[in-house]
C-alpha cells in the first residue's frame, strides 16, 4: 500500500482552500506550490516503480476490489503522470504573475497573470488526470473523465469572449456526449460480469464469456473516448476550441487534457480486452489515426492563424498513437515492444513540444497584437526566443533528431516494417512531411527580414516578448528533445506491472 | 392490477416523451419535460429503486427544469435561426428509434439472473451501522468515487462563475426576476420554504437506514432557498463572501479531512473510526448537504454580477 497514489490524487485539491478563500496573489503561490508538490509525489511514484520493478498499489477505505476501489501505478501510468505533472507546473509558472506585471503599462498589453479561476482549473486539472492514470475501476475512471471535462471546459472561455463561448459549448457537448457513451459501455459490463475492476474483468473477458456485448460494451466506451479525444472523425471541437483559448489554456488543453482518454483507449484495449478482441478493433483505430495524420495535416497547411494551425497539428498527432494499436496486439514479440514504447513516447514528445508551440505562439500574439500568419513577417527580431521554443517544437512534430518526436516516429517505423504493414509505414513518413509542411511555413515566415512585409504597410512593433515567460516556452521545447536521447529500444519501464493484476498489491 | 398500472404507466411514459419532442414552442416543451421527469420517478420507484426515484425527481425534473425555465426567458421570442430542414425531424426520429433498439438488444442480451455486488455490499453492510445499502456504498465502500463527485460539483459552480464578467467574480448573481415578486410569490415563499426545510432535512436524516440522503437532501434545500429568492424574502449571496466560500467548501472538504483523519484512525484513507462510524458517516452527510444545497443554488442563479459600486 503506497500512500503517494492516494496524496497524488488528493494534494492538488488542497490547493483550492487558498485560491477560494484567501486573496488572489496567495492563492496563486498556494497552488503553484501544489503543482510543484505533484511533480515531487509523480517523480516519487515513477522512481519507486522503477526502483522496485512492479506496480504500486493502494485500496481506499481497505475494501478490497471488487466491493472496494483500488488504485494503482504501473510504469505506463507513472511515465505519464510525471509528464503531465510537470507540464501542468510549466504552464502553472507561464500563467503566473510575473515580476513587474503589477505595472500598468504590462496590464495594458494584456499580458498579467491569469485569474485565480485559472488556477483552480489547474489544480483540478492535476487531481483528474492522476486519477484518470491511477484508477483501477471503471466508473472511478467515468468520475475522472468527469472531473476532466468539468475543469477543461471553462479554460476554454476564462476571457467570456463570443466564439470563446461556442467553442465552449460544442466542446461541452462532444465531451458529455462522449461520457454518455462511455457510462453506457460501463452499464453493459456491470450486468455482464458484476464487477468493474479492470484486473477482475481482464479475467472475465479473456474466458470469452461475454460474447457480442461485450464488444459492444467496449465499443461504446472507446467511441466515448475518441469523442473525447477528438480523434477523427470526432475531432470537428478541438480546433475552435484549442486555438480559441488563452495561451496557457491551449497548452494545457493540447498537451496533457486529450492524453487522458486516449490514455484510457490504451488501457482498454490492452489491458481489459482480450487479445483476439484487440487484434480485431486495432486496425480500426490505426484507420481513424492515419485519417487524423493525413486529413488534419492538410487542413493545418491551409490556414492562416498561427493558433488554428497548431490546434489542427494535434488533431492530427493524435492519430499517432492511434497507429500503434495493431502493432502493439499482434503478438510479435520485440516488435509489438517496440511499437508500444514509440506510441507512448509520442505521447510524452507531443506533450512537451505542443505545449511550448501554444505558449511560444501566445507570446507571438501578444507582441505582434495578432496572429495571422501573413502579418508575421520578421517576427523573430521581436521574439526569437518564443521563435526558437517554436521551432525546436516544431522539430519533434516533424521527427527530425534529435527530438522525441524522431525517437518515437523511427520506432513506430520499424515496428510497421517489421510487421509488413506498409501502410502503416507510409502514413508515419507522410505525417512528417505534413509536419514539416506547417511548422515550417511559420519558420520561414518569422525569419524573413521585417522589410519585405512592406507591402501590408506596416513595420514591426515596439514591444517585445516577455522575456521569462519564453524561458518557459523554451525549456519545454527543450524536453521535447531530451526524450530524443532515449535509446532506441523497448523501455522496460513501461512493461512494469503489465499484465494488470492485483496480486501482491492488496494488504 | 400491478401489471395494469406498470402498463399504464408505460405508455403515459411514451406519450410524455413524444410530447417533449413534439410541442413546437420551447417553453410548453420545458414544462411537459418537467412532468415527464416525475413520471420517470415513478417509473423508477415501481422498479424497487426509490433513491434513484427521488433523485430524478430533484434534480432531472426539479433543478433541470428551473435551469431550462430560465434558459427559455433569456431566449428571444422570436427564433434567430430560420427553421431546420424539413427532413431533419424524421431523419432524428430514425437515429434515435435504432439507437433504443439496438440499446434493447443489448440489454436483453445480458444474463439472467443480473451478476451483482449486492451480496456483498449486503455482507459488509453490519460493519458499518447503516441500514440503506445505498448509503453504504455511496459513503463507505465507494466513498472515493462520491468524494470526487462533490469536487465536479464545485467545479460546475467554478465553471458557472467563470461566465462572469469580473474575473476575480465579486458581487452578487440578478435576482431571478426583475421586477419585484407579486404578493402571491412572497406568500407562497412564507408558507412552503419552511415545510420544504423540515423534508429536506428529514431526507437526510432517513437516508442512512432508507431511502433518501444528502443528494436528494440538498436539492430540497437548494429548491427552498430559491423560493425564497423568488418570493424576496432574502436577497441573492455575494459570491466573494467568505462564509459562502466556506459553505461551498465544507463538503468536499470536510470529507477529505475524514478521509485523511482514517490514516490516524483506522490506518487506511478513507477508512471509518472503528465503533463511531455511523456518526462520523452523518456528519459527512450533514456538511456535503449543506455544500449540494449552496452549490446547486448558486448554479441557478448564475454567474455573480461584477463588484457592486458603494
Amino acid at each position: 500500500m503506497s500512500a503517494l497514489l492516494v496524496l497524488a490524487i488528493t494534494a492538488p485539491l488542497l490547493g483550492l482552500v487558498p485560491l477560494l478563500l484567501l486573496g488572489p496573489r496567495t492563492g496563486e503561490r498556494a497552488a503553484l506550490g501544489m503543482l510543484a508538490v505533484n511533480v515531487a509525489i509523480t517523480a516519487g511514484i515513477a522512481e519507486r516503480v522503477a526502483q522496485g520493478g512492479r506496480a504500486l498499489g493502494y485500496v481506499v477505505g481497505g475494501f478490497a476490489p471488487p466491493l472496494g476501489v483500488g488504485l494503482r501505478a504501473d510504469g505506463f501510468s507513472a511515465a505519464m503522470m510525471l509528464m503531465a505533472a510537470l507540464v501542468l507546473l510549466f504552464t502553472g509558472l507561464f500563467a503566473m504573475t510575473g515580476p513587474g506585471d503589477m505595472t500598468r503599462k504590462v496590464k495594458a498589453r494584456g499580458s498579467a497573470g491569469m485569474p485565480a479561476t485559472f488556477f483552480i482549473l489547474l489544480l483540478s486539472l492535476a487531481c483528474a488526470l492522476n486519477l484518470a492514470f491511477l484508477a483501477q475501476d471503471l466508473f472511478t475512471l467515468y468520475v475522472a473523465l468527469e472531473l476532466l471535462t468539468f475543469a477543461a471546459v471553462p479554460l476554454v472561455c476564462l476571457e467570456g469572449k463570443a466564439g470563446q463561448l461556442s467553442a465552449a459549448l460544442t466542446y461541452l457537448l462532444f465531451a458529455l456526449f462522449g461520457s454518455v457513451l462511455y457510462l453506457l459501455g460501463v452499464v453493459l459490463i456491470y450486468g455482464l460480469y458484476g464487477t468493474l475492476d479492470i484486473a477482475h474483468l481482464a479475467g472475465l473477458m479473456a474466458q470469452g464469456t461475454g460474447g457480442a456485448t461485450a464488444g459492444a460494451a467496449l465499443a461504446l466506451m472507446s467511441a466515448g473516448l475518441m469523442a473525447k479525444a477528438a480523434l477523427f472523425p470526432l475531432h470537428l471541437w478541438l480546433p475552435p476550441a484549442h486555438s480559441g483559448a488563452p495561451p496557457a489554456a491551449s497548452a494545457v488543453l493540447s498537451a496533457v487534457v486529450i492524453k487522458a482518454p486516449l490514455f484510457l483507449l490504451v488501457r482498454l484495449w490492452s489491458d481489459l480486452a482480450p487479445l483476439p478482441l484487440t487484434q480485431v478493433a486495432g486496425p480500426v483505430f490505426a484507420l481513424c489515426g492515419a485519417a487524423a495524420i493525413v486529413f488534419c495535416g492538410v487542413v493545418a497547411l491551409a490556414q492562416e492563424r498561427l493558433k488554428l494551425l497548431i490546434a489542427y497539428s494535434t488533431a492530427a498527432q493524435i492519430g499517432y498513437l492511434c497507429l500503434m494499436f495493431p502493432l502493439a496486439a499482434s503478438d510479435d514479440g520485440p516488435w509489438s515492444a517496440l511499437a508500444w514504447t514509440g506510441g507512448t513516447l509520442h505521447l510524452v514528445s507531443h506533450a512537451l513540444s505542443k505545449a511550448a508551440m501554444f505558449l511560444a505562439a501566445g507570446l507571438i500574439a501578444e507582441t505582434m497584437g495578432h496572429d495571422r500568419l501573413s502579418g508575421l513577417g520578421g517576427v523573430g527580431r521581436v521574439a526569437p526566443v518564443s521563435v526558437a521554443a517554436f521551432g525546436l517544437g516544431g522539430l519533434s512534430l516533424m521527427g527530425l533528431p534529435p527530438s522525441g518526436g524522431f525517437v518515437a516516429k523511427v520506432m513506430l517505423l520499424t515496428s510497421a516494417l517489421q510487421q509488413g504493414a506498409w501502410w502503416i509505414a507510409t502514413v508515419v513518413l507522410v505525417g512528417g512531411l505534413l509536419a514539416g509542411g506547417y511548422v515550417l511555413r511559420v519558420v520561414v515566415i518569422a525569419l524573413q527580414h521585417p522589410d519585405s512585409d512592406a507591402a501590408s504597410g506596416r513595420g514591426l512593433p515596439d514591444a517585445r516578448e516577455c522575456r521569462w515567460r519564453a524561458l518557459i516556452a523554451l525549456a519545454l521545447a527543450f524536453g521535447a528533445m531530451l526524450v530524443g536521447f532515449m535509446p532506441l529500444a523497448p523501455l522496460p519501464f513501461l512493461d512494469i506491472g503489465r499484465p494488470v493484476t492485483w496480486e501482491g498489491l492488496l494488504p | 392490477m400491478s401489471l395494469v398500472f406498470d402498463a399504464v404507466l408505460c405508455l403515459v411514459l411514451l406519450a410524455g416523451a413524444l410530447g417533449v419532442v413534439t410541442t413546437g414552442a420551447a417553453r410548453p416543451a420545458v414544462i411537459a419535460f418537467i412532468g415527464y421527469g416525475l413520471l420517470l420517478g415513478l417509473a423508477w420507484v415501481r422498479l424497487a429503486a426509490v433513491d434513484v426515484a427521488l433523485t430524478e425527481i430533484a434534480i432531472g425534473s426539479g433543478i433541470s427544469g428551473v435551469v431550462l425555465l430560465r434558459c427559455v426567458r433569456a431566449l428571444p421570442a422570436e427564433p434567430l435561426t430560420p427553421a431546420p430542414n424539413r427532413m431533419l425531424k424524421p431523419l432524428a426520429a430514425v437515429v434515435s428509434i435504432t439507437i433504443a433498439a439496438a440499446l434493447a438488444a443489448v440489454v436483453l442480451a445480458l444474463p439472467e439472473p443480473a451478476p451483482s455486488r449486492a451480496a456483498d455490499v449486503a455482507a459488509a453492510l453490519p460493519a458499518t451501522d447503516l441500514g440503506n445499502p445505498v448509503t453504504g456504498v455511496l459513503l463507505v465502500f465507494r466513498a472515493l468515487d462520491t468524494l470526487l463527485e462533490k469536487v465536479v460539483l464545485l467545479l460546475s459552480l467554478v465553471g458557472v462563475w467563470a461566465l462572469s464578467r469580473d474575473p476575480a467574480c465579486r458581487g452578487r448573481p440578478a435576482p431571478l426576476s426583475p421586477e419585484p415578486a407579486p404578493a402571491p410569490s412572497a406568500f407562497l415563499a412564507r408558507v412552503l420554504a419552511p415545510i420544504g426545510v423540515l423534508v429536506g432535512l428529514y431526507l437526510l436524516w432517513a437516508g442512512a437506514d432508507h431511502p433518501g440522503g444528502a443528494f436528494q437532501s440538498g436539492a430540497v434545500l437548494a429548491a427552498m432557498g430559491l423560493l425564497l429568492v423568488m418570493g424576496d424574502q432574502i436577497r441573492t449571496p455575494a459570491a466573494e463572501s467568505r462564509g459562502l466560500r466556506l459553505l461551498l467548501l465544507a463538503g468536499p472538504f470536510g470529507f477529505l479531512a475524514v478521509g485523511f483523519a482514517g490514516w490516524a484512525t483506522a490506518g487506511v484513507f478513507l477508512g471509518y473510526p472503528p465503533g463511531a462510524e455511523k456518526a462520523v458517516i452523518i456528519a459527512v452527510e450533514v456538511a456535503i448537504t449543506v455544500s449540494i444545497a449552496v452549490t446547486l443554488g448558486l448554479i441557478v442563479l448564475g454567474p455573480p454580477a461584477g463588484e457592486e459600486r458603494p
